[in-house]
């Protein structure tokens, strides 16, 4: 896949301006869609390009929609999940800031697709430039008559307003999002009903994230077998992957769903720092399992994930060399989780309390034998106990990091805390000596 | 009541209610709004929004104590806010973070007594690729160094 599609503003100057975009075709397929196609169509040959959902889950976009009742009284709202706060992960952020447009025209060909007249741009808070650039590019595309009334002369209404969190992860989760929305503490609530049937303001909602949106106006562009020749047939089309930590370039990397873990890594993050040695990857942001650096042979889509007790997730891709202390890791990542729980439900907030307490106390050389196993009972009553999966988000990597490196963990209590901290700490002592 | 939105602000106000069907649904960018004139969200600023969108106070405050970005108490004039999620604690914040406090004289969430500056850690803020990573105020510092951190707190310090 030589053409960039969703990180296209690399190759083409102040692309996340309107009248560039509009110059290399921007809109034109909304305006075919609009002026020449049902809605019934549309949601079809969505459903026909299998594509799945970039926020984390990797649910049917096309399925999801179909939910959605047939004939409703009540409004129907798009939310774009525009939330970004999984660790790891920054992709939706250069979608939004540098290649608004597509965004922009992903969520007016859905909106018109699912019949829904008004859309809502969840923007987590940290990201002022991106509301701004999102504010003023939406202005631009009202002043064209893009969005707004009577859009492309079809009659067809559409408002899409920005709405800015403020500092809480369980916003992304989809009906935290929905209840942050209308005005409240982002409790999620208890499924079913699905936002489909009843989301936001009560009424039919359906939530997506910012990459699958972008993913929809080349679908319609490029007709849905284009978009399943991309990868595997059950999973595919561009996918954009996150790389961070201890690689040579870090960064974002568009390229065909299912590319190896190994390759993302090696052939375009341009190998380990510093010539050092793979320790383990985090692949799906903080959420998932740990992979070891046996591991990392393995296809980065929904499904080849699956198969070895991995996800995909939102493609966040954490790497970490030899040198990484993985209780520190652990205990930086159940921090987190502890922080954002939103507190509704108790195995969540008090799991991942006792989880960072235990990780903070083996850290700094005060745990016991027995921690290792109670963390292990704590995370498996956590999951499938409570209303969202923010319990499982921090339940899954941690049993994984207990699994894969208990060495470690059986090292800082032996040894009275991380010895990793104390082979450093004497290896400069012996510097200064000499 | 001490607070009230400048002419200015009250149409940004009028213009948010347009965007939602529920007036409680303005609220947070209500609380956007005063945060941005008054620098904080006051118990007075935190009444004022009740009486605008007719939520109790009670109401009010618990929505705000939920979202973190909400200052409850006044912060500096540079809020200066370094990620120490992962990706950036293992490309150095730990470092990052000892330098600000050395040199400012500060530690976690305490501001300089000239009210300058607060320091705060925060989670990842999506910017993993270009760590480590600080917000200041609105802007994103990336790819930070020790050094660069230190001119960057010259720089600020100097500036009215
Ligand atoms: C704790 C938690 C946090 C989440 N955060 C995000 C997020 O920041 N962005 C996002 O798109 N989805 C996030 N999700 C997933 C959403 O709930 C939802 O599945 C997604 O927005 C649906 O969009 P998609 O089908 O297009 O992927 C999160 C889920 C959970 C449980
Ligand atoms: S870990 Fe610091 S920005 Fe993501």
């Amino acid at each position: 896949m030589a053409e960039k599609t969703l990180l296209r503003h690399l190759d083409i100057p102040d692309f996340h301006k309107l009248d560039v975009y509009a110059a290399h075709g921007g809109y034109e397929t909304a305006r075919r869609v609009l002026t020449t196609m049902k809605p019934e169509e549309v949601v079809d040959q969505v459903k026909a390009s299998n594509l799945r959902g970039r926020g984390g889950a990797g649910f049917g976009t096309g399925m999801k929609w179909g939910f959605l009742p047939k004939d409703t009284q009540k409004p129907i709202y798009l939310c774009c999940n525009a939330d970004e706060s999984e660790p790891g992960t920054f992709k939706d952020r250069a979608i939004i800031e540098w290649n608004t447009h597509i965004l922009l025209e992903g969520i007016l060909i859905s909106s018109y697709a699912i019949k829904s007249h008004t859309a809502y741009i969840y923007i987590r808070g940290e990201f002022v430039f991106g509301a701004q650039r999102l504010e003023e590019e939406i202005a631009a595309a009202y002043a064209k008559g893009i969005l707004g009334k009577n859009i492309f002369g079809t009659g067809y209404d559409l408002d899409v307003y920005v709405h800015r969190g403020a500092g809480a992860y369980i916003c992304g989760e989809e009906t935290g999002l929905i209840e942050s929305l209308e005005g409240k503490r982002a409790y999620p609530r208890i499924k079913p009903p699905f936002p489909a049937v009843y989301g936001l303001f009560g009424c039919p909602t359906i939530v997506n994230n910012v990459e699958t949106l972008a993913c929809v106006p080349m679908i319609m562009q490029n007709g849905a077998a284009w978009f399943k020749a991309i990868g595997p047939e059950s999973g595919p089309g561009p996918k954009v992957y996150c790389v961070s930590g201890h690689v040579e370039k870090p960064g974002l990397y568009e390229l065909p769903m299912g590319v190896t873990l190994r390759s993302i890594l090696y052939d375009h993050a341009g190998g380990i720092r510093g010539g050092k040695k793979l320790k383990a990857v985090m692949p799906g942001g903080s959420s998932f399992p740990i992979l070891t650096a046996d591991e990392i042979d393995v296809a980065m889509d929904f499904d080849s994930m699956r198969k070895i007790n991995a996800f995909l997730g939102s493609a966040g891709i954490v790497v970490m060399d030899e040198d990484t202390c993985m209780v520190k890791a652990l205990e930086i990542i159940d921090r987190f989780y502890h922080l954002e729980s939103c507190g509704q439900c108790s195995p969540c907030r008090e799991g991942t309390g006792w989880l960072h307490k235990l990780l903070s106390r083996l850290e700094q050389g005060d745990g016991k034998p027995e921690d290792i196993d109670l963390m292990d009972r704590i995370c498996t009553n956590m999951m499938g106990n409570t209303v969202c999966v923010l319990a499982d988000a921090a339940a899954m990597p941690t049993q994984s990091f207990l699994g894969k490196f208990r060495d470690e963990f059986v090292a800082h209590i032996t040894e009275g805390g991380c010895p990793m901290k104390k082979r450093h700490a004497h290896g400069a002592e012996s510097r200064q000596a000499a | 009541m001490s607070v009230q939105f400048s002419q200015e602000t009250y149409k940004q106000f009028e213009e948010v209610l347009t965007h939602y069907p529920t007036k409680r649904a303005a609220i947070m960018p209500t609380f956007w709004l005063a945060q941005k004139e008054f620098g904080y969200l006051s118990p007075d600023a935190m009444e004022y929004i009740g009486q605008l969108l007719g939520l109790s106070p009670a109401y009010v405050g618990a929505v705000a104590s939920f979202y973190t970005m909400y200052n409850k108490e006044p912060v500096g004039k540079y809020h200066l806010q370094v990620c120490a999620n992962l990706s950036c604690t293992l490309l150095g914040a730990e470092h990052i973070i000892e330098c600000i406090e050395h040199k400012l004289g500060i530690g976690l969430g305490q501001t300089t007594a000239d009210g300058k500056f607060t320091l705060s850690e925060v989670e990842c803020l999506g910017s993993c690729g270009t760590a480590p990573v600080a917000q200041i105020n609105d802007d994103y510092h990336e790819n930070l160094t020790p050094e660069g951190v230190l001119q960057l707190l010259e720089t600020l310090s100097v500036q009215e």
